[in-house]
C-alpha cells in the first residue's frame, strides 16, 4: 500500500481489535480501503472526530446513541455487520443524513447450518449426551431418555425469507415435510425447490410442526410472534428453534411452557438480553440448548460480511448507490 | 394362545434394559423372561428359544449359552456384530440375525448432529478463547468412509448444506448412486484424508477395519479437518486420536462410540477441548427402536418356525 494513497483512504470507527470486537482478518480486510480508529484511539484523541465517515458496526458496537453519533459530524454511513437492525433507528439517522447498511444473503449458509445444529443438538440429546459421558461419576451409561427422529419429521419454517430457505433445503436433505409461514406465499417454482407447503395461518403449522424455527426479523410485528397461545398450540413433542432474535418469542411464557412440558424442548441462539442474567430460569431448565448468538460465527461468513460493509461504505464515501442499503418501511 | 408363545430371553425392562414399549412389542409374539427371572427360575432354560441381544446384555458368554439348550437364534438390536463370534454359535446351531436399514435414518442424523455440534461447540469454546472462528458447514468437503447404507444417508444430508461429497468404500458405488448425491469415489483412502474437512467413519468393525484410522491418517488430513465416528471405537487408534487433538494435527473429534464404552475416567480422550464424546445414542430414538425391536421379532419368528430368517448374518 503506497503512503501517498493511504493518506486517501477515508477514517472509519470500530469498537475494538479482537476481545469483544472484530477479529485481525476482519481488520485487515477493512484496512484495504479505510483508515481504521479503535474506540479507544477516539476517545482519547477527540480531533479524530471530523475525519470519521464511517462506523462499521459489529454486535452492536461501538453503540451509536445520540452521545457517539453527535461526536461525529461527518459520519456519512452506518455499516452494520449482519442482517439483522432492530437496534438501529433507522429514520432517525436518516434525518441527520446518516445512511445505514447490513449484509444480507452472506450470513444465510451459516444461519441456517446453525439452525439445523441446534435441531439435531436438541432432537438427539448430544449435549446432555456429552456431558453424561465425561462426568467423572459416570461408570455404566445409563438408560438414557430417547431422542426425537429428525428423519421424516415436520419442519415448521416461519419466516421464509434467504435463510428460512436454506433451511428448509437443509431439512430436506433429513426428508423432512417442509411447512412454511411467510407474510407471502413463495412462488411454485421455489415451493417445490425444497419440497414447502404453504400454511396461510400460522396456527396450522404451529399444530402440526414437530420442529418449530423461527427465521423472522425482528419488527413491532414480530415482537412476541411467539407467545403462550402459540406455545400452546404446539405439539407437546415438539421443539422450538430461535435464530432470529429474543424478543421474537416472549420469554416468560417460553419459560413455562419448558417447565409444563408444554412443547419439549427450545434451542435458541438468541436470547433478549444477550447475555440473560445468571439467575434467569432459563439458564436453569434441563431440556432447552441456549447458545451465545453464534449464528454466523464462521471465518468464511465473517470475512463475507465484513467484505460487504467493507463494500457499503466505500459506496457511501463515494456518494454512490449503497449496495444493501436499509430504508425505513 | 399365550402357552404357545416361544420363549424368549431379555436383558431386563427399563434402566440399562430395553424401553416398556419395546417389551411390548416382543410380547404379541414371545413370552418375555427377564435375566434376572431366569436366574432365579433356571428350569425355564428348556424353553427358552430367542435371546434378545440389546446392547450386548445379556452377554452371551459361554456360560449363557451353555445353559441354553433350546436356543435357536440370538436376535441382535442393531446392525454391527462384532461383538458376536458368529462361526461358533452357528457350529452351536444358533443362528444371528440382526437389525440393518432401519437403524440408518438416526445413524445418519446422528452423523450430522455431531458435525453441527462440533462446530457449535468448538465456536462456543473458541470465543472465550479468542482464537478462532468456527469453520464453515456449508461448502465443505464431507469425506465418507464406508458408503453402505448408513454412509449414503450421511451423503445425502450433507448435499442438503451443499456440501462436496467424497467416498471411500471397498467397491464403488452405481453411477446412479454417486449422482443422486454428488459423490466422488477416491479409490484411494489417502486422498480423501487429505481433502475433507469432515471425515465421517460409517464402516462395519471387522479385522480389516480395525484402527482404520491411526497416526499416518490422522497426519494425512488437515489441521483444520474434524474426525467424526458413528462406527465402533475400535475402527480408530484412540491412542494416536489422543496425539492428534493433544498437537492439532487435527482440529477436532465427534465421537458416538469409544473403546470401552464408557472410557475409563482419567481417560485423556474425557479431557481434552476439542473433543464431542455421546454415550452410543446414534440410534436411541423411539421411532427406531420400535423398528429394530420389530425387526428382532420378525427375524426371531422365522428362526423358531424353521424358516429363512430376513436379516440372518452368515459368516462370510
Amino acid at each position: 500500500m503506497h503512503r501517498a494513497m493511504a493518506q486517501n483512504r477515508p477514517c472509519a470507527l470500530i469498537s475494538e481489535v479482537g476481545r469483544e470486537g472484530l477479529i485481525q482478518e476482519a481488520v485487515d480486510l477493512m484496512k484495504q480501503h479505510f483508515e481504521i480508529i479503535t474506540h479507544r484511539d477516539f476517545l482519547q484523541n477527540p480531533s479524530l472526530s471530523s475525519k470519521i465517515q464511517v462506523v462499521f458496526l459489529w454486535d452492536n458496537k461501538p453503540k451509536p446513541d445520540s452521545s457517539l453519533i453527535s461526536s461525529l459530524p461527518a459520519l456519512k454511513v452506518i455499516a452494520n455487520g449482519g442482517v439483522g437492525i432492530d437496534h438501529l433507528d433507522v429514520p432517525r439517522l436518516n434525518a441527520l443524513g446518516i445512511r445505514v447498511s447490513n449484509t444480507p444473503h452472506v450470513v444465510s449458509n451459516a444461519t441456517a447450518d446453525m439452525a439445523m445444529g441446534l435441531l439435531l443438538a436438541s432432537a438427539r440429546m448430544i449435549v446432555e449426551g456429552h456431558l453424561i459421558t465425561v462426568d467423572p461419576k459416570t461408570t455404566r451409561f445409563p438408560g438414557t431418555e430417547m431422542g426425537f427422529e429428525v428423519t421424516g419429521s415436520t419442519l415448521g419454517i416461519i419466516g421464509m425469507g434467504h435463510i428460512g430457505f436454506k433451511i428448509a433445503q437443509r431439512g430436506r436433505g433429513f426428508d423432512m415435510k417442509i411447512l412454511y409461514h411467510n407474510r407471502n406465499k413463495r412462488s411454485c417454482e421455489d415451493e417445490q425447490a425444497v419440497g414447502a407447503v404453504y400454511c396461510k395461518n400460522m396456527e396450522d403449522l404451529l399444530r402440526e410442526a414437530d420442529f418449530v424455527v423461527l427465521a423472522v426479523n425482528l419488527t413491532p410485528q414480530t415482537t412476541g410472534l411467539i407467545g403462550h397461545k402459540e406455545l400452546s398450540l404446539m405439539k407437546t413433542t415438539a421443539t422450538l428453534v430461535n435464530i432470529s432474535r429474543g424478543r421474537v418469542v416472549d420469554q416468560d411464557a417460553l419459560v413455562e411452557a419448558l417447565q409444563k412440558r408444554t412443547i419439549r424442548a427450545a434451542a435458541l441462539d438468541v436470547t433478549y438480553p444477550e447475555p440473560l442474567p445468571r439467575d434467569h430460569p432459563l439458564l436453569h431448565l434441563p431440556n432447552i440448548i441456549i447458545t451465545p448468538h453464534i449464528g454466523t460465527d464462521t471465518l468464511a461468513t465473517t470475512l463475507k460480511m465484513v467484505q460487504t460493509m467493507v463494500d457499503n461504505a466505500l459506496a457511501a464515501v463515494q456518494g454512490q448507490q449503497i449496495p444493501n442499503e436499509v430504508k425505513p418501511l
